[in-house]
């Protein structure tokens, strides 16, 4: 985890136990997203921990500071204060998993951490920089939970559009550069075949694709993906996290991937798991499962949400993870 | 990307992550290129919706055919109600298909994505107003067309001051819907909005009998209304050979108008919403 050795600027934060060796599955070559003008040949032999990508050159890059960084972070909705007081940091390079069951705030952290959402209280760093602020629109990539693209313009029609709005240059060389962007993003969530039909024809879960393709042009340092992968069948969602793994590998993205099926987490870099608006644990998925002696990432969740039932009083404080 | 320090030597990418080494445009300024690329998807949009097409030319059309045949017996009072639907068509068909586009835009969530991307509200703003401005000149070229070549309207004026009008009405048509989405939860309610917003306007703007014969306080609320001068604006073309004092002055105010409302509508697409 030499991406994130560097954290102690936040003293309250200790540094995070070194990843064990398998935290996720090793990415094999994936069959059908895997574009064949890309080997990635790190991607592929490494498993995540040391997936670090050599590209990312960490003495070069300011990963000193996190991707995300959360202290007393809280929302308000109409009456209803829907995250309470979070304190936790997403490490740069890896694939953080938000995870809870419905309603317990998932999406409104990540609206929060996209700048999307109001009345957010607190500290919420993104890259360095407050949340919200317009240099950072061009480096977060966003899939709301609803697919959000145009139904009546074709997949090709509307990253084409939002292509252009991400790199807007006029000119031949423009034009080229976002072309093969908008080809590379079809090829990444294997819509190549529907690239010319009109995506209020397509499935669910090929629109969610159109809507995560959206998201994958530009190369951003930050992608926050809503439940990417509900309703898809299971050959899709393993070849979406492979696609994931390869993100944050080849190109040392940040991903933070929300969702309430637990057996994805095992395929995350570091967990965040939540209930209620608060953090119930931020930790590894081997480091949660030797907390709680569970063998799995559900049974710890479960376990934690038992433990923080038995223990819920109104000033009980934020469970912190394998830290405390 | 290139705002941030982690771009990666490009020599270790793996040659699918393009080198994206230009200067991005500030989302502040109204940028021409995202402004274009927004019209041109607008009218992609329509592209795949032919009927929608169909009617928006069409209708008018249909509708002025249907009048000059109505006022077969009197061809005066066709003169002066067909130049004045001539401005009105543009504004309520901008209206609407405005108010259910936008609407669309925000609760599909592609608004949030964009306003979550480098684009600047008035490019949203400007791109709307680019596409439907243009349909706008086609529809109001096919009407003024029909009009004054196949049903006889005796205009004294230019038809172009009645082209310029007409396309200075969907703007405002443009704007005002823009602005009404935001109030809209639904399309059931955008489209209610339609008899609220217009209907109103569309009673007090001279069109069924001249302003100043209403009753004062009904004139005074007609001086305020934003199609009263749409309609002014008509007739001063149809009485008169020469643009007018009068023309400049009623073109102006709806174009201030559509201005306005449109900055309106700017301020309730929020980057932030709870």
């Amino acid at each position: 985890m030499m991406n994130n050795s560097p954290s102690p600027p936040h003293p309250p934060d200790p540094p995070h136990p070194p990843d064990p060796p398998d935290a996720a599955d090793p990415p094999d070559p994936p069959a059908a997203v895997d574009p064949p003008d890309a080997p990635d040949p790190s991607a592929a032999a490494d498993p995540p921990d040391t997936a670090n990508p050599p590209t990312a050159t960490p003495t070069a890059t300011p990963t000193a500071t996190p991707a995300v960084r959360a202290r007393d972070l809280t929302v308000v909705r109409g009456s209803r204060t829907v995250l309470r007081s979070l304190d936790f940091t997403v490490p740069r390079g890896r694939i953080t998993g938000l995870l809870g069951p419905s309603g317990c705030g998932k999406s409104t952290l990540m609206r929060a951490i996209v700048g999307t959402q109001a009345k957010v209280t607190g500290t919420l760093d993104i890259l360095g920089h407050p949340a919200g602020t317009a240099r950072l629109r061009s480096c977060i990539g966003y899939v709301t939970q609803a697919p959000s693209v145009y139904d009546d313009l074709t997949v090709r029609q509307n990253l084409d559009y939002f292509a252009e709005i991400l790199d807007p240059g006029r000119g031949r060389t423009a034009t080229a550069r976002r072309a093969a962007n908008v080809t590379r993003a079809i090829d990444d969530v294997a819509l190549t075949t529907h690239a010319d039909a009109l995506a209020g024809n397509l499935s669910g879960g090929q629109r969610s694709r159109v809507s995560l393709a959206v998201a994958l042009l530009g190369t951003p340092d930050l992608l926050v993906l809503d439940e990417p992968t509900v309703g898809l069948d299971p050959v899709l969602r393993r070849d979406l996290w492979h696609l994931f793994h390869r993100i944050a590998a080849d190109r040392g993205a940040t991903l933070l991937v929300s969702s309430h099926v637990m057996d994805e987490a095992e395929r995350c870099h570091h967990l965040l798991l939540m209930r209620g608006g608060r953090l119930l644990a931020d930790d590894t998925p081997d480091a949660l499962r030797a907390r709680t002696g569970a063998e799995t990432v559900e049974a710890a969740f479960l376990r934690l949400v038992d433990e923080a039932t038995a223990a819920d009083t109104p000033g009980r404080e934020t469970a912190r993870g394998g830290s405390s | 990307m290139t705002t941030h320090a982690t771009s990666h030597p490009p020599t270790l990418e793996t040659g699918h992550v393009p080198a994206r080494e230009t200067g991005h445009v500030p989302a502040r300024t109204i940028s021409y290129s995202r402004t274009t690329a927004t019209a041109t998807r607008v009218l992609r949009q329509l592209a795949h919706d032919p009927r929608t097409i169909a009617l928006m030319l069409l209708v008018p059309c249909v509708m002025l055919i249907l009048l000059r045949y109505v006022f077969d017996g009197s061809p005066r009072t066709f003169d002066s109600i067909g130049a004045s639907l001539l401005g009105i068509f543009p504004l309520i068909t901008m209206f609407l298909v405005t108010s259910i586009a936008t609407l669309r835009e925000r609760t599909s969530g592609t608004l949030e994505r964009l306003l979550a991307l480098p684009l600047g509200k008035a490019d949203l703003i400007a791109g709307y107003a680019l596409a439907f401005g243009a349909l706008a000149v086609v529809q109001s070229a096919l009407a003024t067309g029909l009009a004054l070549w196949f049903l006889d309207l005796d205009v004294m004026g230019s038809p172009w001051l009645l082209l310029v009008v007409a396309l200075l009405d969907a703007l405002l048509g443009t704007a005002l819907g823009l602005f009404v989405s935001a109030f809209a939860a639904s399309e059931f309610q955008a489209v209610q909005f339609m008899p609220a917003v217009i209907f109103p306007q569309l009673l007090l703007c001279g069109l069924f009998t001249p302003r100043p014969d209403m009753h004062p306080v009904l004139e005074a609320i007609s001086n305020v209304l934003p199609m009263s001068y749409a309609v002014d604006g008509m007739n001063e073309v149809l009485h008169h050979t020469e643009m007018t004092a009068g023309f400049v002055r009623d073109a102006l105010i709806v174009a201030a108008c559509a201005l306005l409302v449109l900055a309106l509508g700017a301020a309730t697409l929020r980057r932030r919403t709870s």
